[in-house]
This record gives C-alpha cells, sequence and structure tokens, in this order.
C-alpha cells in the first residue's frame, strides 16, 4: 500500500472487450490452469460477501453432474451501491465473457443474469450486448448460452439461494445453507453465483496476470475495486480503487471537509464515525465492502440514518425467520420509542442485545447484518439516538 | 382490446408453463395491465396448473408485481437515505401538490399513482424515481413539472 | 455399507448415519432441543429459529433442524449463548402474538405457550406489535377457524396444504413486517379450493387453526329436556379418543367412551359403525349393479372405478379439481349422513319420537365432516339430517368439562337399533377398510364364500403405502352374477389428497384400470382425520391403525351383512338395497366447485 494518497486505477471500464480470438484463446486455456491463477491471484467475492472466487468455481468444478449454472448477480439492492450498474451499461461484454471463462472451468453450458427490475431500462441494449456475445461463441464453437432474468423489485433476492428461489418461480426466501449452491443451487443444480463486478475481475485476473493483479491492494485484499461514492461529498460518482485503504485517506479524497461518519458497505455494513477513520481498512481484513460508502456531514442525524436503514430492511426482510422479520420491526419501533421519551435510554442496550441475537440467529445475511449498522450507530452516536 | 386471457395465454406461449415461466408471466401483466387482477391471477393459475394462493403469494412478495390496482404510470420515488440528503422530501411534496395525490394514491382520472421505493441504484444522482420502467435522476421541482406534464400528455414514449 | 459418522453432543459421543441432521442425532440420544416450525410429517424448513444450536467452528448459531451432521461435529445444545437466544426468539415470537392465552381456544395445547412456560418468560421485553397489524380472523366455514392473530409464521399449515395434501388453499403472503400465511387474496377459507380436510389445524402449533367448535349448542341441547339428542361415534374415534384423556396411544376405548357419552347426558348414544355396515350394503349392490351393466351390457354411461365417497375432504376435493369424475362416484351418503337421515326417521318412528324434537349429533374424527353435515342436500329426513358435529377433541374437552373421570368408567354398551356393528364396519376408520369391508362382503355374496384371505384379513388392502392395489379373482360365482365369472376384480386405495390426485391423473391418462377404488383425505385414513387428538405422526398412526385391525379381528362377527341389525333394518324399513327408500334417505348427489 503506496503513500497517503488514494491509488485509483481503471482496469475495470478501460480495458476494451476482448476479441473473439482473444476470448477463445482463453477458453482454450486448461481449466485447472485457469484455476490456479485465479487461486493465485487471490480475487475474492465483490458483492459485499468476499467468499474467494477460485474456491467456489473450483468445488462447482468437482461437483458431479453434467447440468450447472452460471449465474450473474445483477440484483443490486443494497442501499448506496451503483457500480453494477454502470458495469453493465458500459461493459457488458466483459460480464459475458466472464461468465462463459467461469463455464469453462466449471462445466456449464448455460448461464444467466438475474437483472433486478429497477434497471429494466437496461435490458434492450443487454440484449443486444448478449447477441454479439452468443454470435461470438458459435463462431469459436464454445457451447454456452446466456439468458437475462429480471427481477420484480426484492432486495433480499440478492441473496444467493433467495435468487434461484425467484428464478424457480417462488418467493424469494433464502433457504438453509448447507447445502452450498455450487452443490445444490439453480434447480439443485452445481451453480457459481457471482457478482457482476467479480465476474469481470476474473476475466481481468486471466488477461493481467494474478502477479499483476496482486500488484494492486493487500495481501487479504488483493487487487482493486469499485466504489460507489454518495451523500455528502464534493464528487459522487464510481471510482476504482485499490484495496486496503485506509478509511481517513478515503475521507480526504471524498469527503466534504466535514465528514462526521461513513457507512461502508450499504444498510448492511457498518457505520464509521470520525474518530476511527484512521483505524479502519478498507478491505476484507477490515471492514469489508460491496462497494457502498455513503459519506454524512456533521449536519446529518445519525438517526434519520439508523431510522432509514431499519425501515429498508423491516419492509425487505423476506419475513421468513422471527429474528428478521420481528426484530426488524421491533427496531423500528424501539428507536422511535426511546426518541419520544416512552422507552428509557437504557433500552437502547436491549436493542443492541436484540441485533446480537438476529447476528447469531437469522437464517440469512441480511437478519445477520442489521446488528452492523445498529451497533456502530447507536454506539458511536448514542446521543442522536436519545435526544 | 386483448381480454385477460388472451393476455396470459400468450405470455405462456411466449414464456411456457414451466415453474420458471412464472416470474416472467406475472412481469408480462403488469406491463400490459400495470397491476394483477384477481381474473388474471386465477388465468396465470389455470395456465400452470398451480394454485391461486400460490400465485397470489408470489405476486404478493415482489414489490413491483402490483395487486393493486395502479395508474398508467406510476412513478416510484427513491426513499434512500442518500437521496433524502438531496431533497426527495422536496420532490414528493412536488408531485402531491402538482397530482393533488398524497403516496400511496392514484389519481383520480387513473392516469398517475404515486409510490415509494427502496435505493434505485442512483445515489450519486439522487433524488432519482422511476416512471414505470424508465429512470429520471437528479430531480428538482422544476424537472418533475417538465416530466409530469410530458406524461400528463402521454407524450413519453415506453 | 452406509457410512457412519461421530459427532459429539453436550459431550455425548453420538453415531449418527449419512442425512441425519443435529436435530435426528440429538433425539436420538433422547436429548430434547425445542422446535416449533419442525414437523416429522413435512419438510424441513428451519425458519422459526427455536431450535438453534452452538456448534464448534461455525459463527453463531444453526438450525440443528436443517444442519447436517458432519464427522466430528461437536454441538451444544444449552450453553448461554443458546439459552439467551432462545429465550430472545420466543420473545419475539410474543412480541407479534395475542398472548392472552387465557381467552384462547388453543390454552393448555398450545406449543408456543408450553415454549414460554418452559423458558419462564416473564415480562414484556419488547414492544407489543399487535396493536400495529390489523389482524383477521376467518369465521365463515363450518369446520376451520384461522385467527392471524395467534400465527407465527412457522409455515406448518403451508407446508401441510401444499406437500401432504397438494390442495393448495394456503400460501405465505406478501414480506417483511407485513409476512402472513393467506388464500388467494385473503378470502375466507369458504370460498377459496379448501377441502375442509384439517390437516392443517393437525399440524398447527398455536391457536392460529383451529376447528369450529359446536360446544355449546351441543351442551344446550342436552340440557334441554325437550329435546332428544342422538350421538353416533365414528370407528377412528375409539382408537383415539384415550389419547386426549391420559391414556396413550392405540388403546381401543369403545366401552369408557359409551358410558362417557351416557353420563355427559346424551339421550341416545349409537354408531357410526352400524351405518358403516348399511354403506358396504348399500355400495356393494352399487358396485355389482355397475359392474353387470358394464361388464355384461358393454353400458358406456355407467362409469368404472366406482370410488368411495365417504370421506367428504376427498368428495369436496373431487368436486373442485376433478368434476368430471362425478359420475364415478358412489351415490351413497357417507356412514355419519345416513345415520343421521334415519335417526330422524328409523329411530324416530320405532321409538316413537318427533323427529323436529330430535338432536342429531356424531362425534368425528374429522373436520369435514362439519362441512358435510352443512350441505343443502343433506336434509333427506325433513330435517337437518345431522345437527352438529364435534371432533374427537371436542368430546374429550365435554367429557373434562363434566368432571368425569374417564379411566375409572366402567364401560358400556351402544344402544340398541343403530348401535350393533361388525368389524368390517370399525376398519373404515383405517385407509383400506372401507375397501376390505366391501370386499368381504360383494364376494361372499357373489359366490356364496368367503373371501379366500385367511382369517378374512385382506392383506393387500391394508397398509400405509400412499396408493396400494390389490386384485381378487372372482370364480365359482353363484348363477345370477355369471358376469363375473373369472374377472379378476381389480381395486385401488389411496389415502391423503396428495395421493387422491396422482391416482386421479393415473386414472385420467391411462383410463379406468380399476373396478373399484378407496379414496381417504387424510394420510393414515380417518384415524389421522383433521379432527383426532394431537400431535399426530406417522407413530402415533401406526398404533391407531393397529388397533382398529386389533379391533376388528376380536370382533363376533366381521361381515357387514352378518349384522343382525342391519338384516333388521331392511326387513322392517328400507327393504332392499339402492329399494326406493335407501333411494331416499341414504344416497346424494354432488356439484361441481370453482377450480381456481
Amino acid at each position: 500500500m503506496a503513500g497517503k494518497k488514494l491509488k485509483k486505477v481503471d482496469l475495470i471500464f478501460n480495458q476494451e472487450c476482448l476479441t473473439k480470438e482473444y476470448l477463445k484463446r482463453t477458453l482454450d486455456r486448461d481449466a485447472d490452469e485457469l484455476l490456479a491463477e485465479l487461486i493465485d491471484s487471490g480475487l475474492r467475492g465483490r458483492g459485499g460477501a468476499g467468499f474467494p472466487t477460485a474456491m467456489k468455481w473450483k468445488m462447482a468444478r468437482q461437483a458431479a453432474g453434467d447440468e450447472k449454472y452460471v449465474i450473474c448477480n445483477a440484483d443490486e439492492g443494497e442501499p448506496g451501491t451503483f457500480k453494477d450498474r454502470e458495469i453493465l451499461e458500459k461493459v457488458a461484454c466483459k460480464v459475458f465473457d466472464g461468465m462463459a471463462l467461469c463455464a469453462r472451468v466449471i462445466g456449464a453450458k448455460k448461464g444467466f443474469v438475474y437483472l433486478r427490475g429497477e434497471y429494466k431500462f437496461l435490458l434492450e441494449q443487454l440484449e443486444k450486448d448478449l447477441d454479439i456475445f452468443h454470435k461470438n461463441l458459435r463462431d469459436i464453437g464454445f457451447n454456452f448460452h446466456v439468458g437475462i432474468f429480471l427481477g420484480s423489485g426484492a432486495y433480499i433476492c440478492g441473496e444467493e439461494t433467495a435468487l434461484f428461489e425467484s428464478m424457480e418461480g417462488k418467493r424469494g426466501e433464502p433457504r438453509n445453507k448447507p447445502p452450498y449452491p455450487t452443490l445444490l443451487g439453480y434447480r439443485n443444480k452445481p451453480t457459481v453465483i457471482n457478482n457482476v463486478e467479480t465476474l469481470v475481475s476474473a476475466l481481468m485476473v486471466t488477461q493481467i496476470g494474478a502477479a499483476e493483479f496482486k500488484k494492486l491492494g493487500t495481501a487479504d485484499s488483493s487487487g482493486s475495486k469499485l466504489f460507489s461514492v454518495s451523500g455528502d461529498t464534493p464528487r459522487p460518482g464510481i471510482y476504482e480503487l485499490e484495496l486496503g485503504m485506509k478509511l481517513s485517506q478515503f475521507v480526504e479524497e471524498f469527503g466534504d471537509g466535514d465528514t462526521k461518519a461513513v457507512q461502508v458497505g450499504g444498510a448492511a455494513g457498518f457505520c464509521v464515525p470520525r474518530k476511527r477513520f484512521d483505524e479502519t481498512v478498507i478491505g476484507f481484513e477490515g471492514v469489508p465492502t460491496g462497494g457502498s460508502m455513503m459519506i454524512f456531514n456533521s449536519s446529518r442525524s445519525m438517526f434519520n440514518v439508523i431510522k432509514n436503514y431499519l425501515d429498508f430492511f423491516s419492509e425487505e426482510s423476506c419475513g421468513q425467520c422471527t429474528p428478521c422479520r420481528v426484530g426488524c420491526q421491533q427496531l423500528l419501533l424501539g428507536i422511535d420509542a426511546v426518541k419520544r421519551g416512552e422507552k428509557d435510554p437504557a433500552y437502547i442496550d436491549s436493542m443492541l442485545k436484540l441485533t446480537q441475537t438476529m447476528k447469531m440467529t437469522s437464517k440469512c445475511g441480511l437478519g445477520q447484518s442489521v446488528a452492523n449498522s445498529f451497533a456502530s450507530i447507536a454506539q458511536n452516536f448514542r446521543e442522536e439516538m436519545i435526544y | 382490446m386483448e381480454n385477460i386471457k388472451e393476455i396470459v395465454d400468450n405470455l405462456s406461449e411466449k414464456h411456457g408453463q414451466s415453474p420458471e415461466s412464472l416470474l416472467p408471466i406475472l412481469q408480462g401483466i403488469v406491463n400490459k395491465r400495470h397491476y394483477i387482477s384477481e381474473d388474471a391471477i386465477r388465468e396465470v393459475a389455470r395456465v400452470l396448473n398451480i394454485s391461486t394462493a400460490k400465485v397470489f403469494g408470489t405476486a404478493s412478495f415482489y414489490s413491483f408485481l402490483d395487486i393493486k390496482p395502479r395508474g398508467k404510470y406510476v412513478i416510484r420515488l427513491c426513499k434512500t437515505i442518500t437521496c433524502n440528503m438531496h431533497g426527495s422530501h422536496m420532490i414528493r411534496s412536488t408531485i402531491e401538490n402538482m397530482l393533488k395525490i398524497k403516496l400511496g394514491d392514484t389519481t383520480l382520472n387513473k392516469k398517475f399513482t404515486l409510490l415509494e421505493t427502496n435505493c434505485l441504484g442512483w445515489c450519486h444522482k439522487g433524488p432519482a424515481m422511476l416512471v414505470n420502467d424508465k429512470s429520471y435522476t437528479e430531480l428538482t421541482p422544476e424537472k418533475i413539472r417538465a416530466i409530469l406534464t410530458a406524461y400528463l400528455n402521454d407524450e413519453i414514449e415506453e | 455399507m452406509e457410512k457412519v459418522k461421530k459427532i459429539n453432543i453436550d459431550g455425548l459421543s453420538v453415531q449418527v448415519k449419512n442425512g441425519q441432521t443435529i436435530l435426528d442425532a440429538a433425539r436420538s440420544v433422547n436429548i430434547h432441543i425445542p422446535t416449533l416450525c419442525h414437523h416429522d410429517d413435512l419438510c424441513i424448513a428451519g425458519n422459526c429459529r427455536v431450535c438453534v444450536v452452538e456448534v464448534k467452528g461455525k459463527k453463531g448459531l444453526v438450525a440443528s433442524c436443517a444442519m447436517p451432521t458432519e464427522e466430528g461435529m461437536e454441538i451444544t445444545t444449552n450453553s448461554l449463548m443458546v439459552r439467551n437466544a432462545r429465550k430472545q426468539i420466543i420473545e419475539l415470537l410474543l412480541s407479534e402474538h395475542d398472548s392472552r392465552c387465557t381467552l384462547c381456544y388453543k390454552n393448555g395445547k398450545c406449543e408456543l405457550q408450553s415454549l414460554a412456560a418452559e423458558y419462564k418468560i416473564t415480562g414484556d421485553s419488547f414492544i407489543d406489535l399487535v396493536p400495529f397489524k390489523n389482524y383477521q380472523i376467518d369465521k365463515l366455514s363450518p369446520s376451520v377457524i384461522k385467527d392471524d392473530s395467534k400465527c407465527i409464521r412457522c409455515q406448518r399449515c403451508v407446508r401441510t396444504c401444499n406437500e401432504l395434501q397438494q390442495v393448495g388453499a394456503l400460501s405465505m403472503a406478501y414480506k417483511g413486517g407485513e409476512t402472513k400465511i393467506s388464500t388467494f387474496v385473503e378470502s375466507p377459507l369458504y370460498e377459496v379450493v379448501c377441502t375442509q380436510c384439517g390437516q392443517c389445524i393437525n399440524r398447527c402449533p398455536t391457536g392460529a387453526l383451529t376447528e369450529k367448535n359446536y360446544l355449546d349448542p351441543v351442551w344446550e341441547a342436552i340440557f334441554d329436556h325437550s329435546k332428544h339428542v342422538v350421538v353416533q361415534t365414528a370407528p377412528a374415534v375409539r382408537v383415539a379418543l384415550g389419547e386426549e384423556l391420559g391414556i396413550p396411544s392405540g388403546e381401543v376405548v369403545t366401552g369408557k367412551m359409551v358410558a362417557a357419552l351416557q353420563r355427559l347426558g346424551f339421550d341416545s348414544v349409537m354408531d357410526t359403525d352400524f351405518t358403516a355396515d348399511l354403506t358396504i350394503m348399500e355400495e356393494g349392490t352399487e358396485l355389482l349393479g355397475r359392474l353387470e351393466k358394464v361388464l355384461k351390457g358393454g353400458d358406456n354411461d355407467v362409469k368404472l372405478p366406482l370410488a368411495t365417497s365417504c370421506s367428504p375432504g376427498w368428495v369436496k376435493f373431487m368436486e373442485h379439481l376433478y368434476p368430471d369424475f362425478i359420475d364415478h362416484m358412489s351415490t351413497c351418503k357417507s356412514p355419519q349422513q345416513m345415520f343421521g337421515a334415519l335417526a330422524k326417521t328409523y329411530y324416530a318412528q320405532k321409538r316413537n319420537i318427533d323427529p323436529k324434537d330430535i338432536v342429531s349429533v356424531s362425534i368425528m374424527p374429522c373436520t369435514a365432516k362439519k362441512f358435510e353435515a352443512d350441505r343443502p342436500e343433506m336434509r333427506s329426513s325433513g330435517y337437518k339430517d345431522v345437527d352438529f358435529v364435534l371432533t374427537t377433541r371436542e368430546l374429550a374437552i365435554m367429557i373434562r368439562q363434566a368432571g368425569i373421570d374417564f379411566n375409572s368408567l366402567e364401560e358400556s354398551d351402544f344402544d340398541t337399533l343403530m348401535g350393533e356393528s361388525t368389524g368390517a364396519a370399525v376398519i373404515f376408520g383405517a385407509t383400506g377398510g372401507v375397501m376390505e369391508a366391501a370386499l368381504r362382503t360383494v364376494y361372499e355374496l357373489v359366490t356364496g364364500r368367503e373371501v379366500p384371505f385367511d382369517r378374512l384379513d385382506i392383506l393387500p388392502v391394508r397398509g400405509m403405502d400412499g396408493i396400494r392395489e390389490a386384485e381378487v379373482k372372482i370364480e365359482g360365482v353363484l348363477p345370477e352374477y355369471d358376469y363375473l365369472e373369472g374377472v379378476t376384480l381389480k381395486t385401488a386405495i389411496a389415502h391423503g389428497l396428495v395421493n387422491a390426485r396422482k391416482l386421479m391423473e393415473m386414472i385420467k391418462k391411462e383410463g379406468a384400470m380399476y373396478h373399484f377404488i378407496e379414496i381417504m383425505a387424510c394420510p393414515g385414513g380417518c384415524l389421522g382425520g383433521g379432527g383426532q387428538p394431537l400431535p399426530t405422526s406417522k407413530k402415533i398412526r401406526d398404533k391407531r391403525a393397529r388397533a382398529i385391525y386389533a379391533e376388528d379381528a376380536g370382533k363376533p362377527i366381521r361381515k357387514s351383512h352378518e349384522n343382525p341389525e342391519i338384516k333388521q333394518i331392511y326387513e322392517e324399513f328400507l327393504h332392499e338395497p339402492l329399494g326406493e327408500m335407501s333411494h331416499k334417505l341414504l344416497h346424494t348427489k354432488y356439484r361441481e366447485r370453482i377450480k381456481f
């Protein structure tokens, strides 16, 4: 990690689409060799969960069966995240090529892009891009077909098993894990499901090589990542930055001089207060993120912020499991009750305990993540919850 | 004008009759009729040979598969904190005043419905909204007036 | 060779088989992990999160009902973390629940209540969410009450209705805080495709789904001395009633049941088994009539297979989803309804009672029987043939309310006229029972000899497989049944509506593969009915079945046509099966209902 200034890169958007010939060369490479390169690169999922990409592809590759799937999770719904939309708008070809790469490694013949309903306006162009992609594959003789499945307004469908349920014509209620998608995924078949950016990054690794990729970032968080920056910032937008930066560096670059807190990782992420900017690392060894960075200055009420998140969660929870369904409602009402003086400030501690229960017992990441923002805001901005 | 049975039959021809066809068919119905009526649910159940409860239960899960009647143009205003910070409240009042409806309502002439929605993915260009499938960003009261007037006169191609 | 793994639960070393969950493993060594959404009859849900346990090396807590065991797993089911989490989960459930147990029908029998009691839940840890909800209660159907304010969204009812019964009346709806269990556009159950089978009630852990009870009107009738209250009891009640009153499952309590009913004040206690025997006479004759027309005359208007019609859940299922099958159905009423019609005609005449003063009550293992009694065509006596239907559970409530010590009752006998029955009648309570009873009579009617099965036990029709087939070759017939000589009578039996559907689809596709089929809506047959004591499980149903067949084996008369009271009613009142009197009182019609 060099210097105080943030290192901006431009790998994802800058490079052109692969030519047909280059794609063929890539897909002709030995699958184990491709996997080895990915493992070496240390690439981890770019959607927020950060699972080692190569490991996921390897498990699906090893799974028995002819029917396997590659699914691109384009259900970008985390508040403050908008990078995937840009990728799909500008370099969709790389997403598809990344999917083809995955199909090559795991032995899949079919793939899907689960596109959130809110991005339906991208459909026409995506279908055109897909036509070109399919034509290229036909020309180089690679048997892989990608379809687009449209979502219908449900944040929880970004959770991998909920996404499968949705594609199968059901409510987006997450499944029990294990079994994991690489064994039993879409239609109960081995499936690799990756975030849009992950697929592009995996492709990039095979283009520039693992060594080059590892030059960026840190040991635990190799490479670069797209960040969606919004809120109280003079420069909102999408930026590709090295992983492993300190939050203080980020704020220096993107804050408006009066930054009180930064929400790293969306509503499901952590709200880092000013006093912790210097000790917080943006990466898998520190605070991981799918890229959402929302900046709040001192004019903002953190009570309004947490209320906004809780309102979001209680609406988007699939409602299946007790701790999340009821817990979110309890928290939303609870913070109002404390604010209005109906409940003692000590009730905040009861709510913190509740979020811990939610973290430990919820069936999926949504319920498990509520504790992140709640605890970080309730602990660092306690007075704003009461007065 | 097509009746609902014809709409559903056409959609099932296009998307098939397997479990995976349910969501695309429901989306197709919303496209044509702006919401999914009881009759539509019955037709889908009939064509896919599943229970009406299942179709209803699935449709009611998804925010964009409206089961309540909606207007011709459904406005979905983003209510995420970042859009708030950029003045979505003012946009909301502008729309409410202009159309004389409150959140959740449909205008009497059934042209507009005003709803709130969660993060649309335009946080760096808030406030943002969708009108049916089209997205509008960096909204101001003036822009709203222009946009809604265009819709009022049915000038926007869908 | 199945791979065996070793895991550790609470310090105990446990051997587990492939595919077993942590919950399975814990149960195998009698470690109790509380559950709510889990049910042995249904697929794994893993949504209530009550059964969470600690697994070394895994983040947070895991749901033991859904987590498969792995070699070397170390599990703790009762750590501080587990206890705190579990307590909070229960408290969360209570916060969205109408917790006024004292006013709830399920008071004392509610799984949530038991959990709350076990964990000593006291004050209000959380905000009461009930005032913010617009909970609805659906009391419109004659059989099932759905009270959303008691629902914990465990989805047992949804899984039951969709997987076990494959009727699909219930589904999860909406999401987030608005998540609820609903019907098509939140219609009352009465208006949707619901068979009223009550299997959902049998699996609901709380008071969200209960039977509609008729205790008050029955008590009123009993204490109204101007009324003559007649009660009939179904075969399956006598092998399960004890479970509600401290007697282990699988014990036959007929004598005590009759004594209890007499003590409660019913004016006459008679037996549905009597009309079960009667059903065999009528339906057997009907079967032979159809066989004759088809085999002799090639009559295409007469449909085969003939299907039994005594399960009102099956009948309603057929009316909604397979109305084309109506002509296949036996026109015979169910034993309950035959009894009701006769109670206000035959019985009234014989005992010189004005039928308008008769209140006809039945004790049934079934909730759909409440719907059946309400069917407008069930008024052949000129009055409502069956006024009130009580489930086995409701009878137990009455017995407790009356302060009767069931266990110490001296056994008593049914009253005469419609109280005598055979072994063939009692097996109506088990899947395959109606078929076996019919075969015992029809075979003997046609050949003059007993069915060629050891001790009359027609084993091929018995058992718990979802769909069973049995064939009986008919040879050496009496001259008037020459059309049956050499015919192999093909029968099929299905229980549980998922199997009814399978059988219907098979018949739709392949045509008439059978002459006679028996279909019961409930898993296990009536012994697993929607009105039976809770809990229900395969083990319990097996025990009840064994009791029923033991009861049959021990009866002096085991064939319906040998029942002396049956002979009497034909001689003195009905004259002949399918005769004019029978047609008026004992037969019925069906109608098409909405499919979607």
